[in-house]
């Protein structure tokens, strides 16, 4: 098995996690790692998920991902292609023997101090999860207290982006009313509207929220 | 220019506007605010089932009958939970549906209030896409967004949750949108013509073709292309249980059904095939049995409009995304021009002839017992040739299916309705009753189990009194037939739990005439036509027929759960042979 990242596109709707964390689960593969936030379209949200898995069956949980109405597009990230970063915040014992050892090992991996105490000091790092994984294996023997770690996120390098596309609106085929008024009628009847010659006027409020990009 | 509604109006007047005539469905605390506008519709009719999984299987019904997409409504809470398992089966067998169910009001969503649900969550992993509603606002966007979702790609289940209060909000500005914002549903119809060209080339240079044909050429409406196709070439065709009548039973090319319960000539031609045109079909297990010997030769071309069933069980050499009827349409083109290219037409004859002495030595048969009593192959047989290839044909889940799935005369598409993927007993009655609904004019018979048919019985209830003349053959073996099988094969005949009794109680007949219908029963040979007329003549009441048959009749050919396609067996312990070896 080996590590793959993917991107996901998708709608910024309720309940999208929650679709594409059971449907990977559902169908027998394990998250490593989860991270969502908003994107530079407030309609759209990204997650990175990175899983274990072979190719044949990477290939077949982004087809079944790519089923799911909500997700508008993934990517799979080329490590070598890709900036990826994890926040890390670790809470290490670090008394006035010790402090000094910790503090060096803070400045070696570019890590920066966010509180102390008497007894310890928590350290906020950020980096790929490699460098992380070093990190901690350093700050270990001091004793680690606590420790809290985000999701990877990941970019890919260059200039090209991967929300680059045309949310185009689907066309909606004209009412079906069998013929003459509808048969529901607000009551009072204030106007009578026949159902079978559609309103002409602006697209619908969820088409117009979602901008054309070309 | 809008009006302003109740939400209950406009949601009525959104399923009004998506074309839709007919709703199944029981009303109940969360959902009653959408039923007094139902009244006044005088498009929509609804039709007051016994059971909310009723309604699913009539929805189903409905639209397999039709093609349109079928629509079935409940209340919150159990109302919705009813609807689990048609929504589940429908998922399965690709059949588009739409069900609304009524919700508890917003500001009671996850306090536990009374007949909630989380019925969005809970159909998740079983609808292609569900909706929580809860603004009014929202209403007709997102009915069309369900009915557009449902009937177009991969047809599929949609569910619509609408909060009560979001129908009971007063004013609502009814728009019935002109566009629908799904940046992430974009379904592949019109396939790759590289990939259309590469499997032509692959045809023409196969020796030993095979159309393996599934429910997407039905659903797509393909038969008459599929025909086209076959007969261009002579290729060798065989049907899923999901696409019995893609092509006429009766055609010289048709070689049956393939899997678990296969004809010989049907499992025998993919095994030995040296390239599947698969269109449609999804290497189901109960199609490849262990599927690392399941067509150990062939290359393998997939179509399917879902890209996800590509590669999915068995790797494809040739992956073509797109709609049958597309796919099948260009590929004729491409073999024409292939031909013309090369000089050269393509024959089949050798392999053909082959399949054809298999087809002739091992024709699906039964026979019959040896102690007198009646034959479940014989009724359903005899049902067939009455009824004909024009009446539409439902079955429940066990041995009946796969009898009726051999015996039953399959001309056309859309005549056989069966619960293929889910495997769901209790869908013959209910499905008939929708199947008659969308189409009155057609004779349809429900064949169906005694265990079945226990299951869902109560829609008779709602055939009688709405006027819904279905036929039902209550296949009485006593047992629950298929279980019971596996048990004399695998379990050294310790019949744990499979004797239903069902030769004294219920009394089906009684039963039927109780819930409104006309009851009839038959044991014996001689009077099995005389039945079945009767069965026929009457056409403005449900009528069961409850056939007691023999009990220990067994679903033949068969090969066992886990063992390889190769060692299917004709009866118990009988392997067929091929060109003097064995299969």
């Amino acid at each position: 098995m080996s590590k793959h990242t993917l991107s996901i596109l998708v709608e910024n709707k309720h309940g999208v996690l929650a679709r594409v964390a059971a449907l990977i689960s559902r169908r027998g593969f394990n998250i490593d790692s989860l991270a969502v936030g908003p994107t530079e379209h407030p309609e759209v949200s990204r997650m990175t998920i990175a899983v274990s898995v072979d190719e044949q069956p990477l290939e077949q949980i982004t087809k079944q991902l790519n089923k799911l109405v909500n997700v508008i597009k993934i990517v799979e990230l080329e490590p070598s292609q890709t900036v990826q970063r994890e926040l890390l915040l670790v809470k290490v014992k670090a008394d006035t023997l010790t402090r000094g050892q910790v503090l060096e090992t803070v400045q070696l991996f570019r890590a920066k101090v966010v509180d102390v105490a008497p007894d310890a000091i928590t350290i906020e790092a950020t980096g790929n999860p490699e460098k992380l994984e070093a990190m901690l294996r350093v700050l270990e023997p001091f004793g680690v207290r606590e420790l809290v770690q985000s999701g990877m996120v990941a970019i890919g390098r260059g200039s090209r982006s991967i929300s680059d596309r045309t949310l185009r609106p689907v066309p909606v085929p004209p009412p079906h009313v069998q013929s003459g008024p509808p048969t529901v009628q607000a009551r009072p009847a204030e106007r009578s509207h026949h159902a079978n010659h559609p309103v002409p006027g602006p697209p619908p409020g969820r088409a117009a929220a979602v901008p054309n990009q070309h | 220019m809008s009006e302003q509604l109740t939400g209950a109006q406009a949601l009525i007047r959104a399923l009004e506007h998506a074309g839709v005539d007919t709703v199944f469905g029981i009303p109940g605390g969360a959902i009653l605010p959408a039923y007094d506008p139902m009244l006044d519709s005088t498009q929509i009719r609804h039709i007051l089932v016994r059971h909310e999984q009723g309604a699913g299987h009539a929805a189903q019904g409905y639209a397999a009958a039709s093609g349109k997409t079928g629509v079935c409504m409940a209340t919150s809470g159990p109302g919705a939970t009813n609807l689990v398992t048609p929504i589940a089966d429908a998922y399965m067998d690709s059949v588009p549906m739409v069900a609304i169910t009524g919700q508890v009001a917003g500001a009671a969503i996850g306090t536990d209030a009374f007949q909630e649900a989380d019925i969005r969550g809970i159909t998740m992993p079983i609808t292609k896409h569900n909706f929580l509603v809860t603004d009014p606002a929202d209403i007709a966007t997102t009915i069309a967004e369900a009915f557009h979702i449902a009937s177009t790609g991969r047809p599929g289940p949609v569910l619509v949750d609408v909060t009560k209060d979001a129908m009971q909000t007063q004013g609502v500005d009814f728009q019935w949108p002109t566009e629908l914002a799904l940046p992430g549903y974009r379904p592949v119809t019109r396939p790759h013509p590289k990939q259309v060209r590469e499997a032509a080339r692959l045809i023409a240079a196969a020796e030993k073709p095979v159309l393996y044909v599934g429910g997407g050429v039905i659903r797509a409406r393909a038969s008459a292309e599929l025909k086209e196709l076959a007969e261009l070439l002579g290729i060798p065709v065989v049907t899923t249980l999901m696409a019995r009548g893609a092509l006429p039973d009766s055609h010289e090319l048709h070689f049956g059904m393939p899997g678990m319960h296969g004809s010989v000539s049907a499992v025998g031609a993919l095994q030995r095939s040296d390239l599947l045109i698969t269109l449609g079909a999804r290497f189901d297990d109960r199609v490849t049995g262990k599927l690392d010997s399941f067509a150990p030769e062939a290359k393998v071309i997939h179509a399917d409009i879902d890209p996800a069933e590509i590669g999915k069980n068995r790797a494809a050499d040739v992956p073509i995304v797109g709609d049958c009827k597309e796919v099948i349409t260009d590929l004729i083109a491409a073999l024409r021009t292939e031909i013309a290219g090369s000089g050269r037409t393509p024959s089949y004859d050798a392999w053909r002839g082959q399949l054809e002495a298999v087809r002739a030595k091992y024709p699906v048969a039964y026979d019959e017992p040896e102690d007198g009593t009646l034959s479940p192959q014989y009724v359903i047989e005899r049902i067939g040739q009455i009824a004909g290839p024009d009446a539409v044909y439902t079955a429940g889940v066990g041995q009946h299916q796969m009898w009726s799935a051999h015996y039953l005369p399959f001309e056309k598409p859309g005549h056989w309705l069966n619960s293929g993927g889910l495997g769901t007993m209790g869908y013959a009655v209910p499905a008939a009753m929708g199947a008659k609904v969308a189409r009155p004019d057609k004779t349809v018979w429900a064949i169906d189990g005694d265990g079945c048919f226990q299951m869902t019985n109560q829609e008779l209830v709602t055939c009688a009194l709405e006027g819904i003349p279905i036929k039902v053959a209550v296949i009485n073996n006593q047992s629950l037939g298929m279980v019971r099988q596996w048990q004399t094969l695998f379990y050294d005949k310790r019949y744990s739990n499979t004797d239903l009794h069902s030769a004294r109680i219920p009394d089906f007949a009684k039963l039927a005439e109780a819930m409104g219908g006309v009851g009839l029963r038959c044991s014996d040979k001689d009077s099995v036509d005389a039945t079945i007329d009767k069965a026929m003549s009457v056409t403005d009441q449900p009528v069961v027929v409850d056939f007691v048959v023999h009990r220990d009749a067994m679903v033949w050919p068969m090969v066992a759960a886990g063992t390889s396609n190769d060692d299917i067996q004709i009866a118990r312990d009988m392997a067929p042979t091929w060109d003097g070896e064995e299969l």
